[in-house]
């Protein structure tokens, strides 16, 4: 069989190009910022989705469970931060005395404190839906992951009543942004005379957590439990009879990817300001499958790839399809074909390249353990 | 007491699937560095034998020791932790993965580091990584298909596979090799092959036990055979002797063959 090869941008880098690559990505919002913030805040979501995607790709590209609830562990991660940093848990609790003259000053949990307890949030509930689902493979599993990530959202979209925890449809607002040394990453920050937006800090933080999870995903995949994850995807029986313990394999891919969802769920609730539980849907997590199995499944470059351009796309197709319109003489809504042109999109690559954008080489070549 | 020789001991292992008695009592005592034969007709048991051993199915009743040790085949990991490793009738590899990486999976059980050492590339990370590398690099060389190691596992030829199979088998550093069929489908100069490299894997130590069709090969190659015939143990012993065992010839030809015909 024709495996197919790199696309022709990829054959073209050589080693000195990811350094241009990096100069690249530190500019670019500085080349954007000035032409609105709307630019930015595009890179900074296309970046929140890239974590997203590298988190589900351990779990559907390496040990090849394909999870429809992934948004779960997003929004876990997401309501965490909004519960501990704004005035929603400090309103609910101020009827008891005590805890009124304790969080007087209102719920304000640093952001670094909160990071880590959304990981471990969202590990602990990978591995709690994990259990369950251990003997289930292919449709079976993705049926029962999608009633999962259904679950949760109905819980957030319900639980203001009898206790109002969540706020309900309403969603929660007011929430704090990250701040470093005192300085909330929302404010606009002067370095030697340039102007740096909220959404420009919040770029290089993102880029550096996005850096941060390629490397994750990528020493992972070049370790033995990696090669156990693709072991187990490739031939679950063969994979036991090599003495692999399945369960724990698949528990550690779960609670691992689920991990990656609820940090970037954290970021998003501060990027915003502002969740409610109409961003946890099912099509959130279906978008998320898609860039996964659209970049190349399990290959980490083919997936970040992936995530920017479903993500950025149908930002960059707002421009295309307002002029579009006017060519249909505004008969057709300016949404739908937007809509359209995505879904067309999609489909034409997966007819051109199956194996998705950039899939593994046909010949992978040991590399270096660093 | 002195303990007995045997590497692998199955003491009355018995399987029924509904109405069907698969295994009925069937013993089997493989001694240490014995190439050891199961045959039978087709539907006699072989292959039911062979995944209740490996904990594929789970036996209804039977004893199994493994170097004088009970192991349970409750788990087919748990019994390729015990010591037995096996390949499959029909191939199963890794198909995406390179040949190296079949056989470093394979190298899983011998090793130990985590998540973490992985994820900060820790001293005794990059040692073992380097190990198992070298390792495997070794067992491709042992079974002949070095050449091979950065391509994908579904692109070798067929004997090939069958080769990375068992150097992925062996790299699990097991007491007992169980091969199922290896020479299914092969031709004339791959089955030579094939005898020339069991023989080899038994120099190392490994013991096999072997299943097959090929009676020419099993009389060439084993120490000693069980016929095994409608879940019923009928014959065991050397070559020679079942070859000329009334019972087997009847299980294999129907009642009142003729014994030299």
């Amino acid at each position: 069989m024709n495996f197919p090869k790199s696309p022709w941008f990829v054959q073209r880098m050589e080693q000195r190009s990811y350094l241009f690559l990096g100069l690249a990505l530190l500019v670019l919002p500085l080349i954007l910022q000035p032409f609105g913030n709307a630019w930015v805040r595009i890179l900074d979501m296309a970046m929140i989705y890239t974590m997203l995607a590298l988190g589900l790709n351990i779990v559907v590209g390496f040990a090849g469970l394909l999870d429809l609830g992934y948004v779960a562990f997003f929004a876990l991660g997401a309501y965490l931060y909004a519960l501990l940093a704004s005035p929603q848990l400090m309103e609910l609790l101020s009827a008891y005395p005590l805890w009124a003259s304790l969080l007087s000053a209102g719920m304000h949990v640093p952001w670094w404190l909160i990071f880590p307890m959304a990981a471990l949030l969202a590990a602990g509930m990978g591995v709690l839906l994990g259990a369950p689902t251990l003997k289930l493979r292919g449709d079976y599993l993705a049926i029962v992951t999608l009633g999962f990530g259904e679950i949760i959202r109905v819980f957030l979209n319900n639980l203001d009543q009898p206790i109002n925890i969540t706020n309900g449809p309403r969603g929660l607002g007011s929430i704090d942004p990250i701040q470093i040394a005192g300085h909330p990453l929302s404010r606009k920050l002067m370095v030697g005379g340039f102007e740096l937006a909220g959404v420009t800090q919040y770029y290089y933080l993102l880029l550096v957590m996005v850096v941060l999870s390629v490397l994750l995903c990528w020493r992972l995949q070049h370790s033995r439990i990696g090669r156990a994850w693709v072991a187990i995807r490739e031939d679950e029986i063969a994979a036991q009879s090599m003495g692999l313990n399945t369960r724990n394999l698949k528990l550690l891919a779960f609670s691992l990817g689920a991990t990656l969802g609820g940090v970037s769920g954290a970021f998003f609730a501060a990027f915003q300001g502002f969740i409610s539980p109409e961003s946890f849907g099912l099509g959130e997590s279906v978008m998320i499958v898609a860039m996964v199995v659209l970049g190349g499944l399990g290959h980490v470059p083919g997936v970040v790839l992936g995530a920017l351009l479903l993500s950025t796309l149908p930002e960059l197709l707002r421009y295309a399809a307002t002029p579009l319109q006017d060519l249909t003489g505004g008969r057709i809504d300016a949404a739908i074909l937007r809509q359209l042109l995505i879904a067309l999109t999609m489909i034409a690559v997966m007819l051109a390249r199956p194996q998705g954008l950039w899939p593994a080489p046909e010949d992978q070549h040991q590399k270096d353990p660093r | 007491m002195t303990p007995a020789p045997f590497i692998l001991e199955v003491k009355g292992a018995s399987k029924r699937f509904g109405g069907l008695q698969a295994l009925e009592h069937v013993n089997l005592s493989v001694k240490k560095g014995e190439i050891y034969g199961l045959i039978g007709p087709n539907g006699a048991g072989k292959t039911t034998f062979f995944n209740v051993i490996t904990g594929l199915y789970k036996a209804d009743q039977g004893d199994f020791f493994i170097n004088n040790v009970r192991y349970e085949p409750s788990a087919v990991d748990l019994v390729a932790k015990a010591g037995i490793a096996r390949t499959f009738q029909n191939i199963r590899l890794f198909k995406e993965m390179t040949v190296l990486e079949n056989v470093m999976v394979g190298e899983h059980i011998q090793t130990h580091v985590g998540v973490w050492g992985a994820l900060v590339r820790s001293h005794a990370f990059k040692l073992e990584e380097a190990l198992i590398q070298r390792r495997a690099q070794e067992l491709l060389a042992y079974v002949g298909i070095e050449k091979f190691a950065d391509k994908r596992a579904k692109t070798l030829s067929y004997g090939d596979q069958r080769r990375l199979e068992i150097a992925r088998a062996l790299a699990t550093e097991p007491l007992v090799l169980a091969l199922d069929e290896p020479a299914a489908g092969m031709n004339a100069t791959e089955k030579l092959a094939l005898k020339e490299l069991i023989q080899k894997i038994r120099q190392r130590g490994v013991s096999i036990l072997l299943i097959e069709h090929d009676v020419k090969l099993v009389m060439g190659l084993c120490d000693r055979v069980s016929v095994l015939d409608e879940g019923h143990l009928i014959c065991v012993g050397p070559p020679q002797e079942v070859q000329t065992n009334q019972r087997v010839i009847e299980a294999y030809l129907g009642l009142g063959a003729p014994v030299h015909g």
